[in-house]
């Protein structure tokens, strides 16, 4: 039953949807791209994001606004948590693989049982004026959540885009990204900027949150389908490239969106860790490899 | 010779409480924590000797598992086979994933074995034959001769495997293999231009592995009377497996089966004491904790308190 007018329903809405994935993957690109923190708890980060919002929100707050007010307390989780991190193995060296991975999935396994643990297993929402409606276009509705998401999705991509080559901390950040023992012959200090970076990073983090609960339900163990979507859209961006986050994330929504329309919902999971999968064999240094 | 000895007393002991009349509920525990120190052997064999860090467990072992439904449906297949078979499966997952990924290291590796989990629950979910996302109800087979009941049974199976598993880390550790697989571990293009095949050792180690973890998953469908998705591709194996080798120490066979020990009787006890999601968290706590304060694990604290410096 291939129509091409459902083709073009699913390409919108794949487009939105793929606005969403790259502003969640915005942080990772940041953290793990740039920085080469191997920081498999962003999703998890994020989900706590979206719970923490919705603790807000519950006060009559709008969510993305919440999201947006939550930043400063991320930033200093995300200080703090670079800061351990470097202390704990980047300063120790060599034997870092192993256990800073282990380490990552261990905080993320905790956030979400601690998440299951406070407020339960079954799923969370918020309610605003743009959830549950849609805007109608001839034939076609689009939810006004998912422009919402899309909204906000550019503007944090333009917006860290900018920062990252204007600015002259974000410029810092790339310059430690591209050659750490220069930044550090030249009298910087690396791990400061790296510390500034990761709170940056955590606190994209917690907007994304706030879009995820916007545009739909949240349960804890989310972030484990996340943690597919987010690193495929990283991986196959090239790391660290904000401009080919965008367009990896264009690319894994559009492709989710039509596996959704054309196989059901539930290959859609697959989508993102096949994608991966793809890309890590063929081309591992994604589109816009540095 | 000595590893051996013990090992026999092990097995003997085993099988001993397995035909006493001893409660059900011990068998069902200990069941649990045999398999805990199979997963966490297993793991380690690439992920502490190689240095590669699987994330991916759930993938095999829902591999082993979903073989021995098969098998068991189709043909009706005793435990032994759906085991074998199992293990087969489960050491060619892991070949295929050794040759995808072989020119990854370090997380792109790791986040790639995430992706197996998941592209193999999406088969699982869709796949009517097994039940799809419902799962499948078991009926269990009559009980073989010495056993009294069918989790008796499984209980010895276990222990044999865990025998196995540790006697094949621990070979593999002493040979020419766990010095290349260490060597590689510390620096591939060293041992590379020093004439070890890493390319051949991670295979194997992938493969050795991989075939370990489906062994160990492919009795739990027995043990459940169940098999569904969702809990057999929960990413909460890869904590307790990678857990229990972090825990107890990577670097000897002993690590895993001293941290396997420790994590899943702390588990059990406080499933029944104080919760399932406590359980699952203080694994995470133990990993983390140790990770940071205990690099070496048990093994080394031990080290450390024999040789004060």
């Amino acid at each position: 039953m291939f129509s091409l007018d459902l083709l073009f329903e699913a390409l919108i809405f794949g487009i939105l949807l793929g606005g969403f994935y790259a502003a969640v993957s915005m942080g990772l690109s940041v953290s793990f791209g740039l920085l080469d923190v191997p920081n498999v708890a962003h999703p998890a980060v994020m989900v706590l994001g979206s719970y923490i919002t919705y603790l807000v929100a519950s006060l009559g707050l709008d969510p993305i606004l919440s999201g947006i007010v939550l930043m400063p307390v991320f930033f200093f989780i995300g200080v703090l948590l670079y800061r351990f991190y470097y202390e704990t193995f980047e300063k120790r060296g060599t034997e870092a693989g192993v256990r800073g991975l282990a380490f990552f999935f261990g905080v993320a396994f905790i956030i979400e049982i601690g998440l299951i643990l406070v407020f339960g297993a079954d799923q969370r929402s918020v309610s605003a004026d743009y959830i549950g409606t849609s805007l109608e276009l001839g034939d076609y509705r689009i939810p006004y959540r998912m422009l919402m998401a899309f909204t906000v999705a550019i503007v944090l991509s333009v917006a860290l885009t900018v920062y990252l080559s204007k600015t002259f901390t974000g410029r810092a950040i790339k310059a430690v990204a591209q050659d750490e023992p220069a930044l550090r012959l030249m009298g910087a200090n690396p791990v400061r900027i790296k510390q500034w970076a990761f709170g940056i990073a955590t606190a994209v983090s917690v907007v994304a949150g706030a879009m995820l609960i916007v545009v739909g339900p949240v349960d804890p163990s989310m972030d484990r389908v996340y943690i597919g979507r987010t690193f495929c859209v990283v991986v196959l961006a090239g790391l660290g490239s904000m401009t080919g986050t965008l367009v990896a994330g264009l690319i894994l929504g559009v492709a989710e969106s039509i596996v959704l329309m054309f196989l059901g919902a539930s290959w859609a999971p697959a989508v993102a860790f096949g994608l991966l999968l793809l890309v890590l064999g063929i081309r591992p240094q994604g589109l816009f490899g540095r | 010779m000595k590893f051996w000895i013990g090992a026999a007393v092990f097995l003997v002991v085993a099988i001993g409480f397995a035909l006493s009349p001893v409660n059900e509920y011990f068998f069902f525990a200990a069941y649990v924590i045999l398999t805990a120190v199979v997963l966490a052997t297993a793991w380690n064999i690439l992920g502490g000797y190689a240095g590669y860090v699987n994330f991916g467990p759930p993938a095999f072992i829902g591999v082993g598992a979903y073989t021995a439904v098969v098998l068991f449906k189709a043909i009706g297949a005793p435990l032994v086979v759906q085991i074998l078979a199992g293990a087969a499966m489960g050491a060619l997952l892991g070949l295929g994933v050794g040759l995808l990924t072989l020119r990854l290291r370090g997380i792109f590796f790791a986040i790639a074995t995430v992706a197996v989990v998941f592209i193999m629950e999406t088969l699982a979910i869709n796949w009517r034959y097994v039940g799809g996302a419902t799962g499948l109800q078991l009926q269990r087979p009559e009980v073989m001769a010495p056993f009294t009941s069918y989790t008796r049974m499984l209980f010895a199976v276990m222990a044999i495997m865990a025998v196995v598993s540790v006697a094949v880390a621990r070979y593999v550790q002493g040979s020419w293999i766990g010095r290349g697989l260490r060597a590689l571990r510390d620096s591939e293009e060293a041992a590379e231009a020093n004439g070890v095949p890493t390319l051949k050792l991670k295979l194997f180690a992938c493969v050795v592995s991989g075939a370990l973890l489906a062994a160990g998953g492919a009795p739990m469908p027995m043990y459940l009377s169940f098999i569904e998705p969702a809990s057999t591709f929960n990413l909460a194996y890869t904590v307790s497996s990678l857990g229990g080798a972090i825990i107890g120490g990577m670097s000897h066979w002993g690590g895993p089966i001293i941290g396997a020990l420790i994590l899943s009787t702390l588990q059990q006890i406080i499933t029944v004491t104080i919760s399932g999601e406590v359980n699952v968290l203080i694994v995470g706590v133990l990993l983390v904790l140790f990770v940071v304060l205990a690099p070496e694990g048990v093994m080394g604290l031990f080290k450390r308190w024999l040789k004060p410096s």
